[in-house]
């Protein structure tokens, strides 16, 4: 990918994550009140409103929800929304790959892309 | 409490322009506000309540009402996107019906156009205080190709073909024809549209809606002010609103927010799908329609390819007219936002004013539908039940 990633927002909610994300660890936020993950993370659980959400190192194995190569841009790239194997479903980008031979339910992996600032971000290739 | 019966929509006006470089928001603003009171046969100083949203300027109803020199005592700046205009259409009825106004106008207007905003294909600028914006940045999701995703779903999970998305824009052409301002007024194929160039796949550039300048307003009255102007009546008589988002990460991208607010506006209306005679279906995309018109019960979940094929939203040809000015896929998508343009169809319709090749017999009937923000994450949804009377 060629693209220049623009570099995410980095909050006091999530911070620990994108300092995870610099060591190459994937986190993502469980609720330790109803036991489910989440996406995109918060510190308040948006399914039984528990406030005490921990992360946890995720395996970074997904598939593909859906997906779109979008053409009409001088670096074409691929969107997506890829569902995790711990349960929740996140936006991403599918990269390291033949954008004609994705298909959705394809088994993907996690592989972090380092955007503008250095701050890596997770993305996924096909496994 | 109901809004059915409380309110008349008694005028409403699209601005001409579809390239505005010598106007201003303000002003675009303002001279549709003058047009739709012009039209309802009222004049500025009957305006008690203003409703806009996020394209007005500024900090919207403050800004606006002083441009405007208005003396208000209701206010609203609902926002949820392009579906803004169906919901204040529908909170105007409410303000009627509570006595918090009597003469309601309701205004959109932008320049997207004459600014050279890539409206697709490019990522808005974001707020760094909304909680999803980390989350979304670095991927680059468009109103192309978030879209998009919504299409490849629909398509995997049902067998939508893109022939079957491209009838939509067909039908909307067969309309813009008779347009003599709609951008795209020529009449296009199927194969025109799934050999146009591929934007987000599976999106061609003929599933996409055009960028346009321009605006449009509606004035919103009580039953009794309704009664003595000469304009023939349209009654408000059902209204829904949702707001759908990605639910913690556990999602279906095939449905949208018009599964719950469709049958909101249908049971306060007390009347089905089978009943419109006419449709505005807020058209960013060929799939919104599709996806829209499973919603709201005019067809099964995942029947929408089908329903759409073969001229069967082509006003005079099939079972459900739909967008008869062009809609946004060939006349007009004013500050990137339709629902006020399909209010104002809906309204011609049931006057009997649409252009005679695209009027709908018996028009008595029509229901306007919009989708705001980005249907693959998070969007708004309103629709809204007018009755001729």
């Amino acid at each position: 990918m060629t693209r220049k990633i623009p570099s995410p927002f980095v909050t006091v909610e999530t911070k620990a994550f994108w300092g995870a994300a610099r060591e190459g660890r994937f986190l993502i936020p469980v609720c330790t009140a109803c036991g489910k993950a989440h996406w995109y993370p918060r510190a308040i659980c948006p399914f039984c409103a528990g406030d005490k959400v921990e992360w946890r190192e995720a395996s970074g194995k997904g598939t593909i929800y859906t997906f779109s190569p979008m053409r009409r841009v001088k670096e074409p790239y691929v969107i997506a929304h890829v569902t995790l194997a711990e349960g929740p479903t996140m936006l991403t980008n599918i990269v390291d790959c033949d954008p004609d031979k994705l298909r959705i339910g394809q088994p993907v992996a996690l592989v972090f892309q380092e955007t503008e600032n250095g701050q890596p971000a997770p993305m996924f290739k096909p496994a | 409490m109901t809004i059915k019966g409380k309110a008349y929509i008694a005028g409403a006006y699209e601005h001409p322009t579809r390239l505005a470089p010598d106007k201003t928001v303000a002003q675009l603003h303002a001279e549709v506000a003058l047009g739709a009171l012009k039209d309802a046969g009222l004049t500025r100083e009957d305006v008690d309540g203003y409703f806009c949203s996020g394209d007005a300027p500024g900090p919207g109803p403050a800004s606006m009402a002083e441009y405007m020199n208005l003396k208000l005592r209701h206010v609203d700046s609902t926002e949820i996107g392009g579906a803004s205009y169906t919901l204040l259409a529908a909170h105007a009825a409410e303000a009627i019906a509570l006595g918090k106004c009597d003469v309601a106008l309701v205004t959109l207007g932008g320049r997207p156009r004459s600014e050279g905003m890539a409206t697709g294909t490019a990522p808005r600028p974001r707020d760094p205080n909304q909680p999803e914006a980390g989350w979304e940045m670095p991927y680059a999701i468009t109103t192309a190709n978030g879209y998009a995703m919504c299409a490849m779903r629909h398509m995997h999970e049902f067998g939508t073909t893109s022939e079957q998305l491209a009838w939509v824009k067909v039908a909307a052409s067969h309309h813009a024809r008779h347009n003599p301002h709609a951008m795209l007024p020529e009449v296009v194929t199927v194969e025109d549209v799934v050999n146009s160039p591929m934007i987000a796949d599976p999106l061609h550039r003929l599933d996409c809606c055009v960028i346009s300048d321009g605006g449009g307003a509606l004035v919103i009255v009580r039953p009794e002010i309704a009664r003595r102007l000469k304009r023939p009546p349209v009654k408000i008589v059902g209204a829904g609103e949702a707001v759908k988002h990605l639910t913690g990460g556990t999602f279906d991208l095939t449905t949208s927010g018009a599964s719950r607010a469709g049958p909101i506006a249908f049971a306060e209306a007390g009347v089905t799908p089978a009943d419109i005679k006419y449709a505005s279906i807020y058209d960013s995309f060929t799939i919104t329609v599709v996806i829209q018109l499973e919603d709201l019960g005019f067809c099964a979940k995942g029947a929408g390819g089908k329903f759409v094929a073969d001229g069967n939203l082509i006003s005079g040809v099939g079972k459900l007219p739909f967008n008869t000015d062009g809609g946004g896929l060939c006349n007009n998508h004013p500050a990137n936002r339709g629902s006020m343009t399909k209010v104002i169809e809906a309204v011609r319709q049931l006057r009997g004013e649409a252009h005679p090749a695209v009027q709908v017999k018996n028009c008595d009937l029509a229901l306007a539908q919009g989708t705001g923000f980005q249907l693959a994450t998070r969007h708004g949804s309103a629709t809204l039940i007018m009755e001729r009377e």
